[in-house]
């Protein structure tokens, strides 16, 4: 297993305010107050199927929230809650969804996996590995096509490094400079295998410079860390069309799905990586450093949680879909309800639509 | 009104599409510098240019990935297979993105993009490279399947496949490329989800599609023979599939034949005679016969792959036997 100091040594502290920080504490707050209480309504029976948490890993969300800009896109994996909230969508129709409820993100069609929310940049949450890698490419060339700026960043597990999809993305972007920036949030798991045993290498950005990327590799303790350095491959996807990989390394402190107690990691090893929690470092920071009250900290949590507990409120008191819904959006039926299907400019003659066509021209 | 050959109506729906509506472009292996494994796209790159023909490296899941990410940010892929025989290795990207994603995100985005190529045995070619993928891909909600087999339809069906806002497998063949048809000069569209009576008759209905057509006509020219009248209905969109003017047919002659190059075994031509026979029971006055690939791997020698392969003879004889015909 990849040692937390192994990575490249660190930068000196980035200067920062106690607002920003006190911003962004509460952003990552927010995410783990979110899914400590969707556990929880798991474990009473409320929401079902595969619950993958985020908990240990919010600083990436939030970090990327603050380098976007309107626009850009996140595409993600089935562990796609903190992304949802960091972006900004609604916790109450995030949480109606893990409830399979009719107002949930995507109407209980898709469920703790599925999150999408076009509303806020959040183009997927996509739950077979490495299958969403070419896709994010893809949304990159739409980018690189009609020229509109946009940077794509997408993150995969350092599970979805040995898939061929992964591969083919990167290649794609690679070959035809796409402004994507792909990053694997290497928390050294995949379910229960460390990455030991499916990477020969410990560094997993030995494998950018063969598709033309820029790498860089960062361990996860600080969001500002993190928000400078997705910001050097945002500038470089979206000035210079150059695609970069980024490896984070960081840690999940749950098991990977509710269902997994994660007997395969030592307490000790949990205990190390969960001392460096960036979300206790920088509570510790804005007590220690900035002077933050208990008293301020707590009244933070508090209004946190009540925003959450909201949420499983809102969701528990939402009725489920309605029998019909099941045949909604199977197909487009209604091509003009949707933006991106307008006809093309200056189409004025439309073709003339025929049945059968007889040769003899009976 | 011109004469074309299959490739030459697919490359003029192209081209007028192309011409039409910028957010159009093609993409697969081969179809820009060296126009086409099958010079469907020849030319397209000289008026198009890079960004519109898109000349891809052999990784199928990446490019038909692309095409799907391309379609949701508002573009409209055309993504040509070299045969289908090597989508299968794109096949997560078919089934669970492209199927998928407009139901997942709750109608947030759509998918309009073509994946297009041929579909089925070519000749002896043996069996990686002669699979036919009709169920297989028409088993799957959220998509919509074309099959076609003349160079009229092969126009009006592309450019409606193009123009529509849902993902659409459009099966071609390789044998076919070179069939010759009319093709009106005025641009024309053919809606998706409608079959076409392609040769009318009273007595057996050959219900038939893509690479099967060829094979139900001249079976029909041999019944003729036998004094049989047959009605050749060409399906041409397995998914969403028009039953009406199938079973309308069927009303008429009370027997049906499928001819299909395809499997056996759960194919189209399965789901067509058990609806068939569940919906129209009363106005049969015979079983339902399919005449399909036999149920093997297919062979390379020419012999066996012609044993295999549906001929006009088994379709014939199959269509004397639904008629009680002494054979
Ligand atoms: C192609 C594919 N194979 C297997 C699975 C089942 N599966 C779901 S998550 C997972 C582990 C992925 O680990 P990683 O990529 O490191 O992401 P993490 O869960 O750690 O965030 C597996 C094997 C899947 N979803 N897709
Ligand atoms: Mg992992």
């Amino acid at each position: 297993m990849s040692d937390p100091e192994g990575a490249r040594p660190h930068a000196p502290p980035i200067p920062r305010t106690k607002e920003e920080l006190l911003r962004l504490y509460r952003e990552m707050l927010r995410i783990r107050r979110f899914e400590e209480l969707a556990a929880r309504a798991y474990t009473q029976g409320k929401i079902s199927g595969f619950l993958h948490l985020y908990i240990g890993q919010e600083a990436i969300a939030v970090a990327t929230k603050e380098v976007m800009r309107p626009g850009d896109r996140v595409v993600t994996t089935y562990r796609d809650h903190g992304f949802a909230l960091a972006l900004g969508s609604d916790p109450k129709a995030c949480m109606a969804e893990l409830f399979g409820k009719k107002t949930g993100l995507v109407g209980g069609k898709g469920g703790s996996m599925h999150f999408f929310d076009r509303s806020v940049g959040l183009w997927g949450g996509y739950a077979i590995v490495g299958g969403h890698v070419p896709v994010a490419a893809g949304h990159a060339f739409a980018s690189k096509y009609l020229g509109d700026g946009a940077v794509t960043f997408c993150f995969m597990g350092e599970g979805a490094l040995p898939i061929g999809a992964t591969h083919e993305g990167f290649l794609l972007a690679g070959l035809w400079k796409l402004p994507v920036v792909y990053v694997i949030e290497n928390n050294q798991y995949a379910m229960g295998t460390p990455l030991s045993r499916t990477s020969p290498v410990d560094d997993l950005t030995v494998r950018g410079p063969v598709y033309r990327f820029v790498t860089d590799r960062l361990v996860v303790r600080d969001v500002f860390e993190v928000r400078e350095h997705l910001a050097r491959a945002a500038r470089r996807a979206r000035e210079q069309q150059q695609p970069c990989l980024l490896e984070l390394v960081t840690y999940r402190f749950r098991g990977h799905s509710m269902s997994d107690p994660a007997k395969y990691r030592t307490k000790d090893e949990v205990a190390r990586w969960k001392a460096q929690d960036p979300l206790h470092r920088h509570e510790e920071e804005l007590r220690t450093t900035f002077g933050v009250s208990e008293e301020a900290l707590e009244a933070l949590d508090d209004e946190v949680v009540e925003e959450m507990q909201a949420a499983v409120d809102f969701a528990d008191a939402s009725p489920p879909p309605d029998p019909e819904e099941r045949f909604e959006h199977l197909y487009v039926e209604d091509p003009s309800a949707h933006p991106d299907l307008g006809p093309p400019p200056g189409d004025d003659i439309p073709a003339v639509t025929v049945r059968s066509f007889d040769p003899k021209g009976a | 009104m011109a004469v074309l050959q299959i490739r030459e109506a697919l490359r003029a729906a192209l081209d007028e599409e192309m011409e039409r509506d910028v957010r159009v472009f093609l993409m697969g292996e081969e179809v820009g510098h060296y126009d086409g494994a099958y010079k469907v796209s020849q030319g397209l790159l000289e008026k198009y240019g890079e960004m519109r023909v898109v000349d891809t490296p052999i990784c199928e899941a990446g490019f038909a990935g692309v095409g799907i990410g391309a379609a949701m940010a508002g573009l409209r892929p055309v993504v040509e297979f070299m045969t289908f025989n090597f989508s299968l290795v794109a096949f997560d990207q078919l089934i669970n993105n492209a199927a998928k994603l407009h139901h997942l995100s709750n109608g947030q985005f759509t998918l309009p993009i073509v994946f297009r190529g041929p579909n089925g045995a070519a000749h002896m070619l043996s069996s990686t490279h002669s699979q036919a993928f009709d169920a297989m891909l028409s088993h799957v909600p959220g998509l919509k399947v074309v099959s076609i087999a003349t160079p009229y339809d092969a126009k009006g069906l592309l450019k409606s496949a193009i123009r529509d806002p849902n993902p659409v497998i459009f099966f071609e063949s390789e044998v076919m490329y070179s069939v010759k048809g009319e093709v009106p000069d005025e641009p024309y569209l053919i809606p998706l989800g409608q079959a076409d009576v392609k040769r009318p008759g009273g007595d057996v209905t050959v219900v038939t599609w893509g690479q099967g057509l060829p094979i139900a006509l001249r079976a029909a020219e041999l019944c003729q023979a036998d004094g049989i009248d047959c009605e050749v209905v060409d399906v041409r969109t397995l998914r969403p599939m028009d039953l009406d003017t199938i079973y309308a047919s069927v009303r008429k002659t009370h027997r049906a034949v499928v001819v299909a190059h395809e499997w056996p075994t759960c194919g189209v031509s399965a789901q067509l005679a058990a609806r068939i026979q569940a919906d129209l029971l009363d106005e049969l006055d015979a079983p339902v016969l399919r005449e399909t690939y036999e149920d093997v791997n297919m062979p390379y020698a020419e012999n066996l792959e012609r044993l295999v392969i549906p001929s006009a003879e088994r379709v014939r004889d199959a269509i004397l036997r639904v008629a009680y015909h002494r054979i």
